[in-house]
């Protein structure tokens, strides 16, 4: 009888409280915006934060009332940025991003200043006398970022990170993640980058790392949509111009404009 | 001791001498992830001392004639923990449709006072303290009102930190976290007050 008792009050608040709310839910119901479902419904819901919102709701949230771009979300790509904006009754311009990192310093080209035995990640050697790569600018390869990439699309080749487009959404988590900031969030179909952020001169460039770009000038001068342009040593690439011709690689002293195979 | 009286030293008391965040150290979660603004601090101020009062009444009315009566005082816990979860519901939603603003500025923590122990305290304290229907509303909203105090001054001295210059090692949390302690501490000497 005592635990008839017990259940009988216990569930009798519960299904009170049910009702209670149930009620609740129809006097304060607020009336949402039908198309934030819709929404929602086509976005991956990755929580990535690629778009540079919270989370795909908040994104959502953000398209409908705040005028927020459709195409941004990075990981449901042109399909998904053609859904939503559909939803939205705009025309859809989806522009697929992927990560690049700028830095060509692997173990052959680019010489340690000490060997680094403590945590492994970037974040910690970097904080030891200015990183173990006597490049203070490059990669250091202990891969912070491929532990933050949840699309296995980036990975420690020879010291260096490298990018496997084809499988990156350019969410831009490793980017964020860097402690060298020398990844980039760029356009996937432009075919050229330069692979270096070393802002040291030419001269101090050659102690450090071989493959490093000198900031001599020779693609500025060869780019004909004054594309490319050098500043504090270092060429930079604008993607608004750029054509992906490929004259600066093959002006390229130091072959430090990298190509990229695009598949389609 | 007239009735009053005592009302008012169950209500000093609860604010001051025994205030749950900062002597009795309940409810430090809201209290350390909603003080970065005082304009928040107010309105979790607000929330908590509404469902506090709120669920101390309504515990007491479960208590005295739902559980003891039936001898299920064991349910104690439990039964209190679906009040208090209902409420929260309750308050989430009406504000949701009453002001949005504050709805959007508590954020995550609005759902946390479900699970915020200072809630729970509350209602289990007065039952621990034998208060009767009067004396447990007062403590309920006093309790809400100790909360509010120490998280809105909480808020003005992190507003403080924010702009002054802190070495780099210190900056944000752990600061907050010695201010919390140092406000505690001044809390303390309330403990020298004699009420009643």
């Amino acid at each position: 009888m005592e635990i008839l008792y017990a259940v009988l009050v216990l569930g009798g608040l519960g299904v009170l409280f049910g009702l209670g709310l149930g009620l609740a839910s129809k006097v304060f119901k607020v009336e949402r915006d039908i198309r934030i479902q819709k929404i929602m419904e086509t976005l991956p819901c990755a929580n990535c934060g690629g778009c540079g919102f919270a989370g795909c709701s908040a994104f959502a949230t953000a398209v409908v009332e705040k005028g927020a771009d459709p195409a941004s979300c990075t990981v449901g790509g042109a399909a998904c940025a053609e859904k939503v904006s559909e939803i939205m009754g705009v025309k859809a311009s989806f522009e697929r991003k992927t990560a690049r990192v700028r830095c060509a310093g692997d173990c052959e080209h680019a010489p340690l200043k000490f060997e680094f035995h403590g945590l492994a990640n970037c974040e910690s050697v970097s904080k030891v006398a200015g990183g173990s790569k006597a490049c203070a600018y490059g990669c250091l390869g202990l891969g912070s970022c491929v532990q933050m990439c949840e699309y296995q699309a980036i990975s420690i080749v020879d010291g260096v990170a490298q990018v496997n487009e084809n499988k990156c959404y350019g969410c831009g988590k490793c980017a964020s993640v860097c402690p060298r900031h020398l990844i980039e969030v760029v356009p996937a179909q432009k075919k050229y980058f330069v692979a270096c952020t070393n802002k040291d001169k030419g001269s101090f460039m050659k102690d450090v790392c071989s493959a490093g770009c000198i900031g001599c000038k020779l693609c500025e001068k060869a780019c004909e949509y004054e594309a490319i342009s050098v500043e504090n040593n270092l060429a930079k690439i604008d993607y608004e111009k750029c054509t992906s011709c490929g004259a600066c690689a093959e002006k390229c002293p130091k072959k430090i404009i990298h190509m990229v195979e695009i598949a389609e | 001791m007239s009735y009053f009286t005592n009302i008012m030293v169950i209500s000093l008391t609860a604010i001051l001498v025994e205030n749950f965040v900062l002597v009795k150290f309940l409810g430090i979660c809201p209290f350390l992830g909603v003080s970065k603004q005082t304009k928040t601090a107010v309105g979790m101020g607000g929330a908590v001392m509404f469902v506090m009062t709120i669920s101390s009444a309504m515990t007491w009315l479960v208590q005295k004639f739902l559980l003891e009566p039936l001898h299920l005082e064991y349910l104690q816990t439990i039964a209190f923990i679906l009040v208090i979860a209902a409420l929260v519901q309750f308050v989430e939603m009406a504000l949701e449709k009453l002001s949005p603003a504050l709805y959007d500025s508590l954020g995550i923590y609005l759902p946390l006072i479900t699970t915020n122990c200072a809630v729970l305290g509350a209602a289990i304290l007065t039952q621990q303290k034998g208060y009767d229907f009067v004396e447990t509303v007062v403590f309920g909203l006093s309790a809400g009102i100790g909360f509010t105090l120490a998280i809105v001054l909480f808020s003005g001295v992190r507003e403080r930190l924010e702009t002054s210059d802190i070495p780099e090692a210190l900056q944000g949390f752990p600061s907050a976290l010695i201010a919390a302690a140092l406000i505690s501490l001044a809390f303390f000497g309330f403990q020298g007050l004699k009420l009643g």
